[in-house]
């Protein structure tokens, strides 16, 4: 009886009882049956992979509906996130080139002469840490406040004029840490009395970009775990259709890594397969709002610009849709291979 | 080829489904297994296949004992029997060739070698023809000799087959009886559970009787 043993796989263990077996019925044989062994194992290996993963792709083409319903949940729940993190990155380049605010208003004392205020504001034109200075003088300070205040009956009784001199700048930089140090500087120039940072934008946004942060972290996570299920149910229930093919494959010799291995690829699939329509609904969705942007971007005079995915992005959500397919898939069939023997 | 020794085996609801069961298959060697339905018939098979395990004793194939035999061993052992049921467990999602082709791709066999060797199968149980049908458009006993076909397509050591005449007319039960007989002439080991003590009786072959998990003849 011929017993010619076939390949086996390379990561398997060497004691198996077909090879002690094979030593003792045929030894003429042992030889060269452990050569073809050898030279075939990967192949064998390489073909089972490459077959099976074709295989998983043809049995969800060959059930579109099921197929097409839970590559759309996918989708969507990858493409959430997707979305979610473009608007994070565009509201960080927002926040980035946003150039109106903030101010440090700098007080000078109320004795130094009109002259020495406008040379102290042309001294600080020429820093190059400053985006834009603003004299406002004395006089021009209390015709704003009179138009702003109404109170102009009242200042008319004051014989001197109680507003100092004011300096506005603008820095480049509108980091609060860079901001706050600016700010001691100044304020520790001789001509400044005091110097105030006006903060509360700049804290605002921050503290706004922060809780976005948050916000689409857990939604991330929450959607990430909703396609963890998904992919897991959709397997868990074709595994319990393909009940009758495991415990005969299984009664057949198949190892356990065996018949996981379509499920994982079918995993795989879902995974990649969602994550690209994934993709295509971020890109879709953001031609659809590329041009209102640009047209409300155009109201505030600002060059801003819709930032896409990017091809690193891109990729990532890619990845990320990859990694969850086959992660659901592992637990599921973890969970439920195990349970299917042949009765 | 395959004993075993003292073996029991209670289920754990308390069943004990065989008592001490002794004996031993040479090499080569062909025997029936009889007794009346739930005398352990199966049972005895599945502590073969290790699809169970003894209670007590011990069942060695080709002098290995099983009980050395971790989870991860099973699918090496089995590769080395073939097995045949009653219900023959075909799969009606793809061709009589597939069907049959499957434990050579388990076993990670070449693709031109699978070809011929399922071919070869097929001609033996006299089904070539029928290589691109679907099982489900055969006849019961066609359908059960693909099942053979499948048992032996990679040469097993060891065949078993649990009633695999359950349900054929005599003709056909004669006819898959010849088919294990040829096998046995090439040298394989074969043990076929069965009740039909008639087609039994007129073969010259050893018959274990299991009476209750006791075997009370053909030690």
């Amino acid at each position: 009886m011929a017993n010619r043993e076939p390949a086996k796989r390379g990561a398997e263990r060497q004691q198996r009882p077909v090879e002690n077996q094979g030593t003792e019925t045929s030894v003429s044989k042992g030889a060269a049956r452990h050569k073809v062994g050898i030279a075939s194992q990967g192949r064998s290996w390489l073909r089972h992979h490459k077959s099976t993963a074709k295989q998983s792709l043809l049995r969800l083409l060959l059930t579109p509906l099921p197929s097409v319903m839970t590559l759309a949940v996918l989708a969507i729940a990858l493409a959430l996130p997707g979305l979610m993190f473009v608007g994070l990155k565009n509201i960080h380049q927002l926040s980035g080139e946003w150039k109106g605010d903030p101010r440090i208003s700098l007080y000078l004392q109320q004795t130094l002469p009109a002259e020495e205020a406008e040379r102290f504001s042309q001294t600080m034109l020429l820093r190059t840490d400053l985006a834009a200075v603003e004299l406002v003088t004395k006089e021009q300070g209390l015709h704003e406040f009179q138009r702003i205040s109404g109170f102009s009956d009242v200042l008319a009784f004051l014989d001197k004029n109680p507003l100092p001199a004011v300096v506005v700048v603008q820095p480049f930089d509108n980091q609060k840490t860079e901001l706050v140090a600016l700010q001691k500087e100044l304020s520790s120039l001789p001509e400044v009395e005091e110097a105030v940072l006006d903060m509360v934008w700049v804290e605002r946004l921050a503290s706004f970009v922060e809780l976005a942060n948050r916000v689409v972290l857990v939604l991330g996570a929450l959607l990430a775990l909703s396609v963890l299920l998904v992919v897991g149910n959709t397997i868990r229930l074709s595994i319990e259709n393909r009940k009758d093919e495991i415990q005969v494959a299984k009664l057949v010799g198949a190892t356990d890594a065996w018949v996981k291995r379509p499920f994982i690829y079918t995993g795989f699939w879902f995974g990649l397969i969602g994550a690209f329509i994934a993709w295509l609904f971020v890109q879709i969705s953001l031609l659809l709002i590329n041009t209102p942007v640009g047209e409300l971007a155009a109201l505030y005079q600002s060059d801003f610009t819709l930032q896409g995915l990017g091809f690193v992005d891109s990729l990532s959500l890619i990845g990320v849709g990859i990694f969850l397919g086959l992660f659901g898939a592992r637990l599921a069939v973890g969970r439920h291979l195990r349970e299917i023997e042949p009765q | 080829m395959i004993k075993f020794e003292n073996v029991s085996k209670r289920y754990p609801e308390g069943h004990d489904a065989l008592r001490d069961v002794d004996f031993m298959l040479q090499r080569g060697e062909m025997a029936f297994l009889t007794g009346h339905s739930g005398a352990g018939k199966s049972t005895l098979l599945k502590l073969i296949m290790l699809m169970e395990r003894p209670t007590r004793g011990h069942v060695s194939i080709a002098e290995q004992d099983l009980a050395q035999f971790s989870r991860d061993d099973i699918p090496y052992h089995r590769r080395r029997i073939g097995v045949v049921f009653q219900n023959h467990q075909l799969l009606f999602d793809r061709t009589v060739f597939d069907n049959v082709a499957l434990p050579l791709h388990i076993s990670g066999y070449d693709e031109d070698d699978i070809g011929k060797r399922v071919r070869a199968a097929l001609d033996k149980v006299g089904l070539l023809h029928k290589e691109k049908l679907n099982p489900i458009t055969l006849s019961t006993g066609e359908q059960q000799r693909i099942g053979i076909a499948r048992a032996i397509v990679h040469k097993p050591q060891v065949l078993l087959a649990d009633e695999p005449t359950g349900n054929l007319d005599p003709a056909l039960s004669e006819e898959i009886m010849r088919l294990f007989m040829e096998f046995n002439l090439h040298g394989t080991t074969v043990l076929i559970a069965t009740h039909d003590l008639a087609l039994v009786s007129r073969m010259p072959y050893r018959n274990l009787i299991l009476d209750q998990g006791r075997l009370i003849d053909g030690k």
